[in-house]
């Protein structure tokens, strides 16, 4: 997306005001949101990937181990994943920025 | 070969969306547009029309099926009148600023309250700012042939907007009128298949109907006014191009011995036709009176009303609404607001006439023009007048 | 370590038709419920949605959060947009445009937008039989305004228009049984659901998309932010719901009612509210009350899907004789 809605003009809008740009909302860093984080002890993940599917955000992908970990782009910090997470691999910590 | 038929305005309208070959037709029944429905339903029940017919349980859905409608790509078209107008209101406007090219007929009638069944243009004025484009049919032919142009004026790329056409409840819709209905292959090469640019479609994927934030909003507003405004040029082609094809022309402003007149009458609607027969006789009589009648109604013609006007010493607004506690007759405000930057303006009077399907006869026209002739000379206390209310 | 992998990502999608970067509340259990019937619904479907917290959070222009074909238009009205659009794509297919087959109209909306302000619109489309699928996403309160009440709001349960004060005691009707009257249209499917069973969900919201004609799905979605409750409690909340009776999970396929989970003895009602700041003003009278009538309305459902049981049982007995 070239320009913010600031700058965007009435000819920049597409007709009707169409977003023709699908899940254009990923530019969206809603990470800036949290005031705690997910941390991982990934000795005890077995990949069941429950937190994924329990993740409001759906920011939660596999790494290239394969464990599941959140984006922290994304990550509103709710730990939802944490008290889903059956083998405790999840524990929030206060987010210091 | 042109055969005319004598036929129910009705029915000929729903004749000419027949011809028109809609996908999709929602509706809901009101008194006066029962009988557009219902023949619709009739022609899709006998196959003659290739349809889907949403029986609606009510007019705000009615739109708002005709929002997805005219959104997944289809000829959408619609009727409705007063009460159904008013509850539908907020879908209205919502259909101009998304785009969506859906036609819709509205057999004007009076709003409530009182409950009226009968004509008048209180529930035009009731969706005059919702940007939609609105003609104004003052016969059958008229009616039939706008009808067939709004679908193609509506789908042209280059307006994209929904269009009303207007006729009046009662005065046309249950009138048999002589009506010439144009071939069906004509009408075929005339309107073809014109599908909005970027339907709801899971093979490219849109979001329609996002909100805007202030940041935004105006430049969304601006967009859609600068549609609409461009949008004229683009409806009076394809009134030339209707004019090749089938022989009748259409204008902004109809003109009737308006040239040089120096007294104009002005009427929106059927009235206009029996104000036509007072012009007649006025004229005959001597009197240098013209008539012109308000044919596109939005986007406001401005050039072509001043250009008509431009010799008059007098222009008589006829209304058949009030705005209450303000101007009175919404058209004649409007009039006078074309005319107010002008060096040159016309006296104009307003009269309120005809509410609630109250006829206006040729000799009350006689009588309107006289007053407003003494009116026009020494003025008035009121803003506008109201003819013919027992006292 | 492939013996134990991947258990999730086999059974669901991966691809989010409802994108990250959406601005719901920290925790919110509509997204996730949104989030996880669009998971089992893939691509082909064309999605109508009332004005309320999810469209709002999603479509902040110029952005979109939804990968699918989506419209918005305003709040009552889904349930006839998705009518208008399944009348056209019916229409257009039999014209010959091409079109994508099998293309499923979804209409959603939260619990004001269904049980109250578009009631008539929901009526209106199952009766007409379109083919498409009523979606609510019920957080029991108007939550995108600002926490007001809604009829599905549960009795008892603070609102800012219905707070608990010296002369009320929060909300004072008791929750309007939504499904009850999708299911008293006669359509094919209508099911309750909750992201706290997340597979059931899914199976749910598929099978409603699959099942030709109208389809009503009802899935009851933890609001922290309304029902004051910790973010991180939401699904433990969705279970708490169903296992004491408060939001049984089942299904009505043409008319036969079916639970979707058996639960020998109902958990008292007091684990669900006491997680709640909104039933925390609760005394134990209005509590008992409220106890009395989750067990009633319990029962009664336990006897509509027996009777269930007992013609399904009938028939295949007739059939195998």
């Amino acid at each position: 997306m070239a320009k913010s809605e600031g700058e965007m003009t009435w000819k920049d809008l597409e007709i009707g005001a169409i977003v023709v740009a699908p899940g254009s909302a990923r530019q969206y860093e809603s990470g800036t949101w949290r005031s705690q984080r997910p941390t991982y002890d990934f000795t005890r993940c077995i990949k069941c990937g429950l937190c994924a599917l329990y993740c409001p955000e759906g920011c939660i992908n596999q790494n290239e181990d394969g464990y599941f970990e959140a984006d922290l782009f994304y990550c509103k910090g709710c730990g939802v994943c944490a008290r889903e997470c059956w083998p405790r691999v999840i524990k929030m910590v206060e987010e210091v920025e | 070969m042109v055969t005319r038929v004598g036929i129910e305005v009705s029915i000929a309208l729903a004749d000419a969306v027949k011809l028109a070959n809609p996908d999709v037709v929602a509706a809901y029944p009101i008194t006066p547009q029962t009988h557009i429905v219902e023949h619709l339903a009739e022609l899709v029940a006998n196959g003659e029309l290739d349809a889907e017919y949403i029986p609606v349980e009510s007019e705000h859905s009615a739109m708002s099926a005709c929002l997805g409608s005219a959104a997944a790509g289809a000829r959408t078209f619609t009727a409705t009148a007063s009460q159904g107008l008013a509850l539908m209101n907020e879908v209205v406007y919502v259909a101009a600023p998304m785009r969506l090219p859906i036609v819709m007929a509205v057999a004007n009638r009076a709003l409530s309250a009182p409950l009226s069944i009968w004509c008048d243009h209180s529930d035009m004025m009731s969706v005059r700012d919702t940007g939609w484009i609105q003609i104004i049919a003052e016969n059958g032919q008229q009616c039939v042939d706008n009808i067939i142009c709004a679908f193609r004026i509506a789908e042209d790329r280059r307006v994209l907007l929904p269009v009303m056409v207007h006729l009046d409840g009662f005065n046309l819709t249950h009138v048999i009128e002589p009506i010439i209905f144009p071939e069906q292959e004509k009408v075929d090469k005339f309107l073809p298949r014109n599908r909005f640019p970027l339907p709801l479609n899971p093979d490219k994927p849109v979001a329609m109907g996002d909100f805007a934030p202030p940041v935004i909003f105006t430049e969304t507003k601006w967009a859609h006014e600068v549609a609409i405004r461009n949008s004229q040029k683009v409806v009076h082609e394809i009134w030339n191009e209707y004019h090749t094809a089938f022989g009748r022309q259409y204008h902004p402003v109809e003109k009737y011995h308006s040239d040089s007149a120096k007294v104009l009458i002005m009427t929106m609607g059927a009235v206009g036709e029996t104000a036509s027969v007072a012009i007649d006789e006025m004229r005959a009589e001597g009197m240098d009176i013209g008539q012109i009648r308000l044919r596109l109604w939005r986007p406001f013609p401005f050039k072509e009303l001043r250009e008509a006007a431009k010799d008059a010493d007098i222009l008589i607004v006829m209304d058949r609404s009030i705005s209450y506690g303000g101007p009175g007759g919404p058209v004649a405000s409007e009039v006078k607001s074309a005319f107010y930057s002008q060096a040159k303006k016309p006296k104009i009077v307003s009269y309120v006439i005809s509410l609630g399907g109250r006829d206006t006869t040729v000799s009350d026209f006689k009588g309107i023009v006289k007053k407003s002739i003494e009116i026009a000379e020494k003025g008035s206390r009121n803003e506008y007048e109201i003819y013919g209310v027992r006292e | 370590m492939e013996k134990y992998a991947v258990y999730v990502p086999r059974l669901v999608k991966k691809q989010e038709n409802f994108a990250p970067g959406h601005r719901a509340c920290i925790g919110c259990g509509e997204a996730l419920a949104v989030r996880m019937a669009f998971k089992a619904l893939g691509n082909n479907v064309i999605v109508a949605n009332a004005t309320g917290c999810m469209e709002i959070v999603a479509s902040q222009l110029p952005f979109s959060t939804w990968q699918l074909p989506w419209i918005h238009t305003l709040f009552e009205n889904p349930a006839a947009v998705a009518s208008g659009i399944e009348a056209a794509y019916k229409a257009m297919r039999r014209k010959g445009v091409e079109l994508p087959e099998n293309t499923k109209v979804v209409a959603i909306g939260g619990d004001g937008a269904t049980s109250d302000i578009g009631l008539q619109a929901i009526s209106g489309a199952l009766e007409r039989g379109h083919d498409f699928t009523y979606i609510c996403f019920d957080n029991e309160a108007y939550m995108n305004t600002g926490i007001q009440r809604s009829s599905a709001t549960p009795f008892g349960a603070v609102t800012t228009t219905s707070p608990a004060g010296k002369k009320s005691f929060g909300q004072f009707s008791w929750k309007k049984n939504m499904p009850e009257i999708a299911a008293a249209h006669n359509i094919p499917y209508v099911a309750t659901a909750t992201h706290g069973y997340p597979f059931d969900l899914m199976a749910k919201v598929r099978k409603a998309v699959d099942t030709p004609g109208p389809a009503y799905v009802h899935i009851l979605s933890v609001c922290p932010t309304g029902w004051r409750s910790p973010a991180d409690t939401i699904n433990r909340q969705s279970r708490l719901a169903v296992q004491t009776g408060m939001f049984p999970l089942y299904e009505v396929e043409n008319g036969v009612y079916k639970m979707s989970i058996d639960l020998p003895r109902l958990r008292p009602i007091t684990d669900y509210l006491k997680g709640q700041g909104r039933f925390r003003h609760l005394s134990d009278d209005v509590i008992a009350q409220i106890q009395k009538r989750v067990k009633l309305e319990y029962q009664k459902l336990l006897e509509k899907a027996k009777y269930g049981s007992k013609t399904t049982k009938r028939k295949s007995r007739a059939r195998t004789k």
